[in-house]
C-alpha cells in the first residue's frame, strides 16, 4: 500500500502541469477530461488507502530529506491514517464531483482561461493533499500555503474586474495573518521539542510546559482563524464569492476552509493540555456561528447567504473543536462538505440559468423551470438545517450534546444559532424557488435545467446528503458510530461525556423542533411576499454585515493609511529627503568652494606646494613630535 | 665660519625666492625669483663643498674631495641658463598672444 | 673680528637686502639691477670660498649674459613703467605668512640638527675651486655631461628660436 501513496497528489500535480502549460494548445473538451480524470485517479488510490487503513491501521512514508539543518531533520513523509484518509475522501470525491460540474459551468471561457481555471484547480487538490498527507506541520505548511495561493488565484481567475482582484487581495491579507500564527507556532514547536513530526510532537508534548503549549496552540489557532474564516478574520470569505461558483463550492465551502479544523483535530493533543484555548476556541467558534448567521438572515445575494452559512457552520465545527468533541467537528466537516458543495453548486446552477444573476429578489418560482436543481438544493437545505434522519442532524445534534455537557449555555446559543440558520436558508429556498417569477421576461424566456454534467453530480451530492450521517449515528439511536471508532486512533483525547439518555432525547427534540418551526415560520413568510424592499433598521445593520467591514477599514485600512501619510509627508519629505537632499547640497557646496581652490593660478599651486612642505616638516621631520600625538591620538 | 650660517643664509634667500613667486604677478619677476632660488641652492652646495674638503683635507693634503660639488655647480648653470632663454622665448610669445606679462592670465590649468 | 667675518657679514646682508628688493621693487628694470647686485655678492661669497672659477662664471653666465637676456626682454616690451596689476591683498599677504612659515621651520630644523654641529666651511683655504683642479676634473671624469651640455645649449637655441619666431 505504501508504495502508492505518491500517486494521490501526484495525478494532480500531472494535471496542473498539462492543463496549465498547454491551455492555448488543448481543446476544451481535453482539458475537461484531463482535470477531471487526474482527480478521480486520485479519489480511487485514496479509495484503496481508506480500506487499507481500515484493515491495516496507519502508516507513515518517508520519501525524502526535506529540510537537513543541524539537529533539526524534516522529512518530506506522507502519513496515512484514519483522519487523513478520510479528508482524502472528502477533498477528492466532492473534489472530483466539482470537477465534472465546472467542465459544464465553466464552458463559455475561452479555451485558455478555461485551461487556466482547471490548473488552478488541480493544484488546489494538490495542495490540499500535501496539507492533509503531510507528516510533519511543515509539510503542513506547504499545503496551507499552497491552498491559498490558489484561492487567491481563483478568487481572482476573471481578473479583468478590479472588485475580484480586490476580493482576492483581501482572502489573501486575510490568510497572511493567519499563516503568520501558524508559522510563529510551527517555529516554537521546533525550539521546543526539535521536531515537527506529529508522531513525536504528541509523543513528546508532555514535556512542554503549560505556557508554552497555551501559547503555541493559540498560534495554531490564529492560523486556522485566517484559513477556516473564524471572527475576526472571516471577513474574506464572503468577498471570496466572487470567483466562479464551483470554486466557492470546491475551496469556500467543502475543503480548503475545513483545513483549520483538520489542524486542530490533527493537534488534538496539544489542545487538549491546554483549557485556556480549548475554551478560546469554542467562544470564538460559537461567537462566529451566531454573529455570520445573523449577517445571513439579510443577504440578498444567493451566494453570500451560502457563504455566511459556510462560516456559520465553520464557526459549530470549532464550537465542536473547543469542547473537546473532535469526532463531531470532523463528522461535521464531512456532511457539511456534502450538503454545502451541494447548495453551492445548486446555486450554480441557478445562477447559470439566470445568466449570472445572484439577487434572490430578481428570481422566485424557479420550482417549475428547474426541477432537478430543486429539488436537491430543497434536500441541502432540509440537511444544513438539522432535520432527522439526513446527516447535518447527527453531526449537529453531536456538537450540540457534547456543549450541553460542556456548558448548557453553549448549547442554548447553538441551538438559537440553528434556528437561525433553518430560518435563512429556508427565507433563501422560498425567495429563489417558490411564488413567482420576478425577473425580466427575457431571462424567463430563457430559464433552463442546467446539462447532465451539472445535474449529475448535484444529485450524487444530494444523495450522499441525505445518507451521508449514517455513518455516525449515536449509540442512543441505536448505531455504533462507526466513524468515531474508525477516528479513534488518530483522536485519542477525545472528551467522553455522559448524558442522561432522556436528557439527550429532550436536546435533540428541541434542537429539530426548533428548526422545524423556522422552517415553516419561514416557508410561510417568503413563499408567497418576498421581502424586496431594502431593510430598513436593525435589519440594515444586518444587511451591512454589522459594519464590521467598515470598522476594520476604519481600525486598521485608515490608521495604516493615516500612518503612511503621516510617514510620507512629515518623515519622508523632511527627515529622509533632508538627509538625503542635505548630503547632495554639502557635496555640492563643498565642492563649489573646494573648486575655488582649483584657480588654475600658477601660485596659488605653489602656494599649496608650500603649506604641504611645511606640515610634511612639521609631522614627519620636526622631532616627529606632532607625528607620536597623532599615533597616540589612533 | 660656521656651516649653519651659510645655510641659513641660503634658506633666507630660498624664501624670498618662493615668496616672489607667491606674491608677483609680473611673470618675469617670477623668473628672476626663480634664479635667484637656484642661486641660493647653488650657494649651499659650494659652502658644502668646502665643509667636505676642510673636514678631508686634515687627513690627506692632496684631497680632491668637494670638486663633483662644484662641478655640479658649474652645470647647474648650464642648464640654467639654457632655460632661461627658453623660458625668455616664452614669455615673449606670451606677451605676444596676450599684451600682458601677468601670470593670472595663464590659468588654463584650471580647465 | 676678522677681515673674512667682516666681509661674510658685509656680502650676507647685501644679499638679503638685494633678495627683498628685488621683489619689492615696483619697476621691473630695478628688480633686475638689484638681482645682480644679489648675483655679486653671491660671487663674493664664492671668492671667499676660495672657488674662483665658480664665482667668475657665476658673474659672467648670470650677471653678465642672463640678466642681460632679462634687460633685454623687459625693454623689448617697454615694460620698465610701473604697470603690473595688483595682487589681492590676502594672497600677498597668505604668500608672505607661508613663506615665513617655511623660513621659519627649515631654520628651526637646521638649528636642531645635530650632525652639522661644529662644523667649518673652509675659507681663504683649499684649493678644489682653481680653474686648474676643476678643469682636470671636467674634462676627464666629466667629459661626458660637459659635452651633453653643448647638445643641450644647441637644443635650447633651437627651441628658444622655434618659440619666439613669429609664427
Amino acid at each position: 500500500m505504501n508504495k502508492i501513496v505518491y500517486l494521490v497528489p501526484l495525478f494532480p500535480l500531472i494535471g496542473f502541469l498539462i492543463n496549465g502549460l498547454g491551455r492555448k494548445s488543448l481543446s476544451k473538451s481535453l482539458i475537461g477530461i484531463i482535470g477531471s480524470a487526474t482527480v478521480l485517479a486520485s479519489f480511487i488510490v485514496s479509495l484503496v488507502l481508506f480500506f487499507d487503513v481500515k484493515a491495516h491501521g496507519a502508516s507513515i512514508v518517508d520519501y525524502f530529506n526535506f529540510i537537513n539543518v543541524d539537529s533539526l531533520k524534516v522529512s518530506f513523509a506522507f502519513q496515512i491514517d484514519a483522519l487523513s484518509s478520510l479528508f482524502l475522501l472528502i477533498i477528492t470525491g466532492v473534489g472530483f464531483l466539482i470537477h465534472v460540474y465546472s467542465t459544464a459551468y465553466m464552458i463559455d471561457e475561452e479555451p485558455q482561461h478555461y485551461g487556466r481555471y482547471f490548473a488552478y484547480l488541480n493544484l488546489f487538490i494538490f495542495s490540499m493533499l500535501l496539507l492533509v498527507m503531510g507528516a510533519n506541520y511543515v509539510i503542513m505548511f506547504i499545503g496551507w500555503e499552497g491552498v491559498g495561493l490558489c484561492s487567491y488565484l481563483l478568487i481572482g481567475f476573471w481578473f479583468k474586474n478590479d472588485n475580484f482582484n480586490y476580493a482576492a487581495k483581501k482572502a489573501f491579507v486575510m490568510n497572511r495573518i493567519g499563516d503568520l500564527g501558524f508559522l510563529l507556532a510551527l517555529f516554537w514547536l521546533i525550539q521546543k521539542l526539535g521536531t515537527a513530526n506529529y508522531a513525536d510532537v504528541f509523543a513528546h508534548a508532555s514535556s512542554l510546559s503549560s505556557f508554552d503549549v497555551t501559547a503555541i496552540t493559540i498560534l495554531l489557532f490564529v492560523g486556522a482563524m485566517g484559513k477556516s474564516a473564524q471572527i475576526p478574520l472571516y471577513t474574506w470569505l464572503p468577498d471570496a464569492m466572487a470567483g466562479p461558483t464551483p470554486v466557492s463550492a470546491l475551496i469556500h465551502a467543502a475543503t480548503m476552509v475545513t483545513a483549520g479544523i483538520y489542524m486542530i483535530a490533527r493537534s488534538n493533543v496539544l489542545y487538549s493540555m491546554s483549557e485556556v484555548t480549548m475554551n478560546l476556541v469554542a467562544i470564538i467558534g460559537l461567537a462566529t456561528a451566531l454573529f455570520s448567521a445573523t449577517i445571513a438572515l439579510k443577504q440578498n445575494d444567493i451566494k453570500k447567504v451560502l457563504a455566511y452559512s459556510t462560516v456559520s457552520q465553520l464557526g459549530y465545527m470549532f464550537l465542536g473543536l473547543g469542547v473537546g468533541a473532535y469526532t463531531g467537528a470532523v463528522f461535521h466537516v464531512m456532511t457539511h462538505a456534502f450538503f454545502k458543495a451541494l447548495l453551492f453548486l445548486a446555486a450554480g446552477s441557478v445562477i447559470h440559468a439566470m445568466h449570472h444573476e445572484q439577487d434572490i429578489r430578481k428570481m422566485g418560482g424557479l420550482k417549475k423551470h428547474l426541477p432537478i436543481t430543486h429539488i436537491t438544493f430543497l434536500l441541502g437545505c432540509i440537511a444544513i438545517s438539522g432535520i432527522p434522519p439526513f446527516s447535518g442532524f447527527f453531526s449537529k445534534d453531536e456538537i450540540l450534546a457534547a456543549a450541553f455537557a460542556k456548558n448548557p449555555i453553549y448549547w442554548g446559543l447553538g441551538v438559537a444559532g440553528a434556528a437561525m440558520t433553518a430560518f435563512y436558508m429556508f427565507r433563501l429556498y422560498a425567495t429563489t424557488f417558490l411564488g413567482t417569477f420576478r425577473g425580466t421576461h427575457d431571462q424567463e424566456h430563457h430559464l433552463h435545467e442546467s446539462p447532465a454534467a451539472m445535474t449529475i453530480p448535484l444529485i450524487i451530492l444530494a444523495l450522499l446528503s441525505v445518507i451521508g450521517g449514517f455513518v455516525g449515528v449515536p449509540e442512543i439511536l441505536g448505531g455504533h458510530h462507526e466513524l468515531r471508532s474508525f477516528l479513534s486512533p488518530v483522536i485519542t483525547t477525545e472528551v467522553e461525556h455522559h448524558i442522561e439518555h432522556s436528557t439527550e432525547y429532550l436536546l435533540m427534540g428541541i434542537s429539530v423542533a426548533v428548526a422545524a418551526i423556522a422552517i415553516i415560520f419561514a416557508i410561510n413568510k417568503f413563499s408567497k411576499k418576498p421581502e424586496l424592499a431594502e431593510a430598513t433598521g436593525f435589519g440594515k445593520v444586518l444587511s451591512n454585515k454589522w459594519y464590521v467591514d467598515e470598522l476594520y477599514d476604519t481600525v486598521f485600512v485608515r490608521t495604516t493609511l493615516a500612518k503612511g501619510k503621516f510617514l510620507k509627508n512629515i518623515i519622508e519629505k523632511n527627515i529622509i529627503d533632508g538627509a538625503v537632499n542635505g548630503v547632495g547640497k554639502l557635496v555640492n557646496y563643498s565642492s563649489r568652494q573646494l573648486r575655488l581652490i582649483q584657480s588654475g593660478l600658477v601660485s596659488g599651486y605653489i602656494l599649496f606646494m608650500v603649506l604641504a612642505i611645511i606640515v610634511v616638516v612639521l609631522i614627519w621631520v620636526n622631532d616627529g613630535y606632532i607625528y607620536k600625538f597623532f599615533s597616540t591620538l589612533f | 665660519m660656521p656651516i649653519q650660517y651659510y645655510i641659513i643664509l641660503s634658506l633666507a634667500l630660498f624664501c624670498i625666492g618662493i615668496v616672489g613667486v607667491l606674491v608677483r604677478r609680473n611673470v618675469i619677476i617670477v623668473f628672476m625669483c626663480v634664479e635667484l632660488m637656484l642661486n641660493a641652492v647653488n650657494l649651499l652646495l659650494v659652502a658644502f663643498s668646502k665643509m667636505h674638503h676642510g673636514i678631508a683635507v686634515v687627513n690627506d693634503k692632496a684631497t680632491t674631495v668637494g670638486t663633483d660639488a662644484q662641478l655640479f655647480v658649474f652645470f647647474i648653470m648650464v642648464v640654467a641658463a639654457a632655460e632661461v632663454s627658453v623660458g625668455l622665448a616664452i614669455i615673449v610669445m606670451m606677451y605676444r598672444n596676450t599684451h600682458s606679462v601677468d601670470v593670472n592670465f595663464l590659468n588654463r590649468l584650471k580647465n | 673680528m676678522s677681515a673674512t667675518q667682516i666681509i661674510f657679514w658685509f656680502l650676507s646682508a647685501l644679499a638679503l637686502v638685494s633678495a627683498l628688493m628685488v621683489l619689492l621693487s615696483k619697476n621691473p628694470v630695478h628688480s633686475v639691477l638689484w638681482l645682480i647686485s644679489v648675483f655679486f655678492a653671491i660671487s663674493g661669497h664664492y671668492i671667499l670660498l676660495n672657488a674662483q672659477f665658480l664665482a667668475i662664471v657665476n658673474l659672467i653666465v648670470y650677471a653678465g649674459a642672463i640678466m642681460v637676456l632679462f634687460l633685454f626682454v623687459i625693454m623689448l616690451m617697454n615694460l620698465n613703467k610701473d604697470m603690473e596689476p595688483q595682487k589681492n591683498m590676502w594672497m600677498k599677504l597668505a604668500g608672505a605668512i607661508s613663506g615665513g612659515c617655511l623660513l621659519m621651520i627649515l631654520v628651526s630644523l637646521v638649528r636642531q640638527a645635530t650632525e652639522i654641529g661644529g662644523k667649518v666651511a673652509e675659507m681663504k683655504t683649499g684649493n678644489i675651486g682653481l680653474i686648474g683642479n676643476l678643469g682636470k676634473v671636467l674634462f676627464n671624469e666629466y667629459v661626458v655631461p660637459f659635452e651633453i651640455s653643448s647638445v643641450l645649449f644647441l637644443s635650447a637655441m633651437v627651441g628658444a628660436i622655434v618659440i619666439g619666431k613669429k609664427d
